[in-house]
């Protein structure tokens, strides 16, 4: 008998039963929806999570200062948490110095292609008559502003010169020539600013304009007056408005696309803590790339799944024996027809496929209505979590391919059952 | 068509039912039987007689404990599973008193069914049911459900459906037996009319002595053993 027309025959039978296939569909729709919702949930995240890293740059490795411990506590999911002996003010030997990079970028001139340094100088004010603009400044060198991914609008941006001679330039937002100047962009450029910072103005002249991006996070709640923007100075302006000759507490060290991250991060925080820590009785230099931050969190999700997964297939199990059972009472109520069809000529073989298509199409119905379900719920919460839902195609084809193989598997059981009738008793069956 | 053919060969059918060991209990003991083609036989018998035991086996539904069995020439007795189906398939045409249509399946698909399990065609298996409905004046309800018909309509699928594959011999049980008499003389006249326009063999298993009478030979069957066999009117 043809697979199409055991097909037909079992969606007529569902459609005869639905409150009873849908229950015994349960076991099964539960424990797909809870597959197909956290794998979707975890490509969506961990997908998200690398597309935004990606952008800030997977080859960044950040180096900083940081407190010696004495224990170090290392939580499963990868972070790092250390208590240290006793709080200790960063001296100036603490910092990570001009030399230190040099000798770094001639030590791996192979991996290290930069680093991207910056000096903050903290919040201030812009005013200029009635209007005033909250900004806050740093000073940031080429490889830092450049993993900025500015966009210009109008005059240009720092230069080699602004920064070898430390000019008072600035780049400034479009939000704030909106509400300082209230003018169009091009005629700002030029223009100086005057901002104060703790009780004493600064004087900059504005060079370039940059296109303001809301924030992504969503943090800032305040009206856009009060939106505080970025003021983009040379580093080395920053560095003499701070009167900072100490060095660095922390910096982003750029590395080749060629480079490991992960191997290298241990290379440089080796490098760095024998080099120049190891007679530091406070700080030693910690490093940090995105891409094992990528990684633990991607083992911290795999985790996560492999509980959801046994939970998923202790479901499934379940939802199997419910469609075996409900096979067995199918079976049971339909004796006479299994009888009249044996009398009719079917072969045991047809008897057996015609349940066993039966199983298979009840587990994929529910297998379906489970993938719907799992990516409903994963929508919503990878919404609420502020990702892009990416549906899991993998698990999709796995889910599909394995409630048919439940439907096999539990359904092989009755189907043989049927098909191994007598004929006679079958068609007395009352 | 006058040229004698044995369709129903029975030669010294015993059938035996274990009931536990030392238990055995012997239904029908030693049954000859032959059917020509184009007879119309009735076996009559009151229950107990061992007259459903002797349509399974005449059917293919069971194999007798002794004795051999030939259909339209082909050995029941030693055939296995599979080809019993592909016998009661190919070669018989049951009607039974319950009708036993498949429900929620229209009276075209339910005639369709044997050829589906010949593995005809799609296109050849439909024509030949719409055909066979037509036949039994079912035209007008081919697309019903079995539950939208009554007695007498599903009987007379039951009919079109025992037809489908062109059967050696009908097999009827009691095929009146739940139907009113006005109803039952329809589904007799539809038997007569296979019988003597398309020359079918049929095989009538009833206990009413009045339909019997009917058939062109009337076997009576009791305790097991065929104690009587006459001419009926319908020679």
């Amino acid at each position: 008998m043809l697979i199409g027309e055991n097909i037909l025959l079992a969606l007529n039978g569902l459609r005869a039963n639905k409150m009873r296939s849908l229950l015994t569909m349960l076991g099964i729709i539960i424990g797909i929806a809870s597959v197909i919702a956290i794998m979707t949930l975890g490509d969506s995240i961990s997908k998200s999570v690398e597309d935004s890293m990606s952008s800030m740059g997977v080859n960044n490795i950040t180096m900083g200062v940081s407190q010696k411990s004495t224990t170090t506590e290392t939580t499963a999911s990868g972070m790092t948490f250390s208590r240290g002996p006793r709080m200790a003010q960063l001296s100036e030997e603490d910092y990570i110095n001009e030399e230190m990079l040099t000798d770094l970028l001639e030590r791996y001139p192979e991996q290290i292609t930069g680093f991207s340094l910056q000096e903050s100088i903290g919040s201030g004010t812009i005013q200029k008559g009635s209007a005033t603009a909250s900004i806050s400044a740093v000073g940031v060198n080429a490889e830092n502003l450049e993993s900025a991914d500015l966009t210009l609008l109008a005059g240009r941006t720092l230069t080699e010169r602004d920064q070898s001679e430390a000019r008072r330039v600035a780049l400034v937002s479009e939000h704030m020539v909106k509400n300082v100047f209230g003018t169009a962009n091009v005629d700002v450029i030029g223009q100086t600013i005057d901002v104060l910072f703790h009780e004493r103005y600064y004087t900059y002249t504005i060079v370039g304009v940059y296109e303001y991006e809301e924030s992504e996070m969503g943090f800032s709640t305040s009206s856009s007056e009060e939106t505080q923007t970025m003021l983009y100075l040379p580093l080395r302006t920053a560095r003499e408005q701070t009167h900072n000759r100490k060095g660095y507490s922390q910096l982003t060290v750029l590395t080749s696309p060629e480079t490991d991250t992960v191997s290298f991060c241990t290379t440089l925080e080796t490098y760095m803590n024998s080099r120049y820590y190891s007679k530091n009785e406070s700080f030693e230099i910690r490093t940090m790339s995105l891409e094992s931050v990528i990684e633990s969190m991607t083992e911290m999700l795999s985790s996560v799944s492999l509980a959801i997964a046994a939970i998923a297939a202790i479901s499934l199990l379940v939802g199997g024996i419910g469609v075996m059972n409900i096979m067995l009472v199918s079976i049971t109520e339909r004796t006479r027809e299994i009888g009249t069809r044996k009398a009719l000529g079917a072969p045991n073989s047809s008897i057996r496929l015609q349940f066993i298509t039966e199983a298979i199409v009840l587990c994929v119905i529910g297998g379906v209505l489970g993938i719907l379900l799992g990516v409903g719920i994963a929508a919503i919460a990878t919404n609420a979590m502020g990702y892009a839902v990416s549906p899991s195609v993998d698990g999709i084809l796995l889910s599909v391919s394995f409630s048919a193989f439940i439907g096999v598997f539990f359904g092989y059981y009755p189907a043989n059952k049927a098909a191994k009738l007598n004929p006679i008793e079958a068609l007395r069956y009352e | 068509m006058e040229e004698k053919q044995t369709m129903i060969d029975l030669k010294g059918i015993v059938k035996r039912f274990y009931i536990g060991m030392p238990n055995e209990l012997e239904i029908l003991h030693g049954i000859d039987l032959q059917v020509e083609r184009g007879e119309f036989v009735s076996i009559v018998g009151s229950s107990g007689s061992g007259k459903t035991t002797m349509m399974n086996i005449i059917g293919a539904l069971d194999r007798p404990t002794e004795g051999e069995y030939h259909l339209d020439g082909v050995d029941v007795v030693h055939a296995r599973d599979k080809e019993l189906s592909m016998i009661r398939n190919q070669k018989i045409g049951f009607v039974f008193q319950t009708y036993n249509l498949i429900s929620r399946t229209s009276a075209l698909k339910n005639v369709e069914l044997p050829m589906l399990y010949a593995g005809m065609r799609k296109k050849d298996r439909l024509e030949r049911a719409q055909e066979l409905l037509c036949m039994v004046e079912m035209k007008d309800r081919m697309s019903h459900n079995p539950d939208e018909l009554s007695g007498g309509q599903k009987q007379r699928v039951a009919i079109a459906r025992a037809m489908a594959n062109d059967p050696a011999i009908i097999l009827a049980d009691e095929p009146t037996g739940a139907l009113d008499s006005k109803t039952g003389r329809k589904i007799m006249d539809i038997f007569h009319r296979l019988n003597e326009e398309q020359g079918k063999t049929i095989v009538l298993i009833t206990h009413s002595q009045e339909l019997a009478e009917e058939t062109g030979r009337i076997l009576t069957l009791k305790d097991g053993e065929i104690i009587g066999e006459r001419r009926g009117r319908g020679c």
